[in-house]
């Protein structure tokens, strides 16, 4: 299954560790993701979203806690970590309190597939692609739970709004990074990124190697804002009308749970559309004549800060979205969806199809 | 990874897929048993990586759970009265009951024991399993492979039928 004889060297090995019958490699191995996501939620996710947010509409943003409010995020966890659990009088207990477990867990099993680098990747399933774009459904049944177990009727409307979004919003979803698969011909997520790879920097990636790649490229990108709930597809939250969505009864350390396994499943739909249109862990940069740009910026290191940096791009994308759309209507989401982005996505299946056998 | 971790997460599995089966049968409550029935799916799928079938158990996944599993939440949260109703879940013949149970297990030990034992594939299986899957189905199979797809669409329209907006209907009232 390894494509390249370095892969997964380091993990392997690693992952051979054991105390006595404990695998602590194993366990190590598993809190990699999680620390990632952890670090990159408190100082990009939260605290970059404050600031862009802030310069976007001309403030500051939080600048008390440490030089420019670098800290307000640590204090933020801070408090939230020695919040009273509350769970409320009426709720289902035990749902309340599994909802955003599952959540957290269904947002962070796709990051088994996610390739860090030509040496770094969980598991290289030959099924990634298709893997990535299923486990979503179990985030699907932890908002179901968190929303129902609530006994909130907001809630439940969250709840239900963002369940018909997110299933709706799957169909467009699948069948854009469907042409990304059939451009490379495989469902690896390792094998994707490797057929993106060149010499020639960002002229090897699929979004510009052909001519019909960018109507899946935009059809996937809209359809995972809706599937993450973000602005202009945060109908399910919409503050005005909803209070907070299927989050509106949770506090404390269950609410940073919730919003860790948001900002996880952000980073989640960024990186698969970087691997599946912008070349994954690949250089952008070209080799132009004898200055070899691209076999400077290319290695383990330079892959997973790559992967990283694309996600962060399209993370502020997202970011820079919400403070400019305004939120869609219930009906001209699923206009949307079911009127506008099926048929296109159908569309350009076909045509990635005639170019994928032309060519 | 050693020789002990994998029986281990095997069984953690299968433990995970029976308890949770039993309860969505035993639960009284029909929420309950639609959420309990995410874990049995979702320990299906594991039992299928366990038999090197991957591209099956995503398919578990992203068809009893994306699928099946919402449309059954769905219907739950959408039934009036559910969280007043007591489902029946008692030992009613218990009896009977108990020698049908032990009837099948015997039953399905004897076919084990008698009839058991793997049949691996005459040709080993090189590559991509997802290559294999796209050109069988569209290949051998091609004839259930275009039947199933004629049967959803029929599905399909019988439901846009039935949701329709009724002009006619409506003008009466």
């Amino acid at each position: 299954m390894s494509s390249s004889p370095s892969l997964n060297t380091w993990s392997d090995a690693l992952s051979g560790l054991s105390i006595g019958w404990f695998p602590l490699g194993l366990v190590i191995i598993a809190a990699i993701p999680l620390v990632f996501i952890a670090l990159y939620a408190l100082t990009y996710g939260v605290y970059g979203e404050r600031k862009i947010s802030a310069f976007m509409q001309d403030r500051l943003g939080p600048m008390e806690v440490g030089f420019w409010g670098l800290l307000q995020t640590l204090a933020d966890i801070l408090k939230l970590l020695q919040k009273e659990d509350i769970v409320p009088k009426m709720a289902d207990k035990f749902l309340f309190v599994i909802g955003p477990g599952i959540l957290f867990v269904g947002s962070f099993l796709a990051f088994a597939v996610l390739p860090f680098g030509p040496a770094f990747i969980g598991a290289d399933l030959n099924v990634g692609l298709f893997y990535a774009v299923g486990i979503v459904a179990l985030e699907v049944v932890g908002i179901l739970a968190a929303g129902w177990g609530s006994n909130n009727k907001w809630a439940l409307y969250g709840a239900v709004r963002s369940v018909a979004q997110i299933v709706s919003y799957e169909i467009p979803a699948s069948i854009a990074l469907l042409c990304a698969a059939m451009l490379a011909g495989t469902l690896s997520m390792q094998q994707i990124t490797m057929m993106q790879a060149g010499p020639g920097g960002f002229m090897h990636w699929f979004l510009f190697t052909n001519p019909i790649a960018w109507l899946p490229f935009l059809i996937y990108f809209i359809s995972s804002l809706a599937e993450t709930n973000r602005a202009p597809f945060d109908i399910p939250e919409a503050e005005s009308e909803l209070v907070a969505g299927y989050f509106t009864e949770y506090s404390g350390m269950k609410f940073a749970v919730i919003f860790l396994a948001e900002y996880g499943s952000m980073f989640m739909v960024s990186a698969i559309i970087s691997i599946a249109f912008l070349g994954g862990w690949t250089s952008p940069l070209p080799n132009i004549g004898g200055l070899e740009l691209n076999a400077m910026t290319s290695g383990p290191v330079w892959g997973a800060f790559w992967i990283i940096m694309k996600g962060f791009f399209f993370i502020f994308v997202q970011m820079w979205l919400r403070w400019t759309l305004p939120r869609l209507r219930v009906d001209q989401l699923m206009y949307l969806c079911w009127k506008v982005l099926t048929p296109f996505s159908l569309i350009a299946f076909v045509l990635t199809a005639v170019w994928v056998i032309n060519h | 990874m050693n020789e002990l971790t994998i029986p281990i997460i095997f069984y953690i599995f299968a433990a995970v897929t029976v308890l949770s089966a039993a309860f969505v049968v035993f639960s009284k409550n029909v929420i309950y048993s639609a959420f309990s029935l995410l874990f049995t799916f979702f320990g299906v799928a594991a039992l299928y990586v366990f038999l090197s079938a991957d591209f099956i158990a995503v398919t578990q996944v992203v068809v009893y759970v994306g699928g099946i599993l919402v449309l059954l939440l769905f219907g739950v949260m959408f039934t009036n009265t559910i969280m007043s109703t007591e489902l029946k879940a008692d030992v009613i013949h218990a009896l009977p009951g108990t020698l049908l149970l032990l009837l099948m297990i015997a039953a399905m030990l004897f076919t084990f024991y008698t009839g058991g034992g793997w049949m691996p594939g005459l040709v080993q299986l090189q590559g991509s399993v997802v290559e294999s899957i796209g050109l069988e189905t569209m290949s051998r199979y091609m004839l259930p492979f275009e039947m199933v797809s004629i049967v959803l669409l029929v599905a399909l329209i019988g439901a846009a039928y039935l949701a329709r907006y009724d002009k006619a209907h409506k003008k009466e009232q």
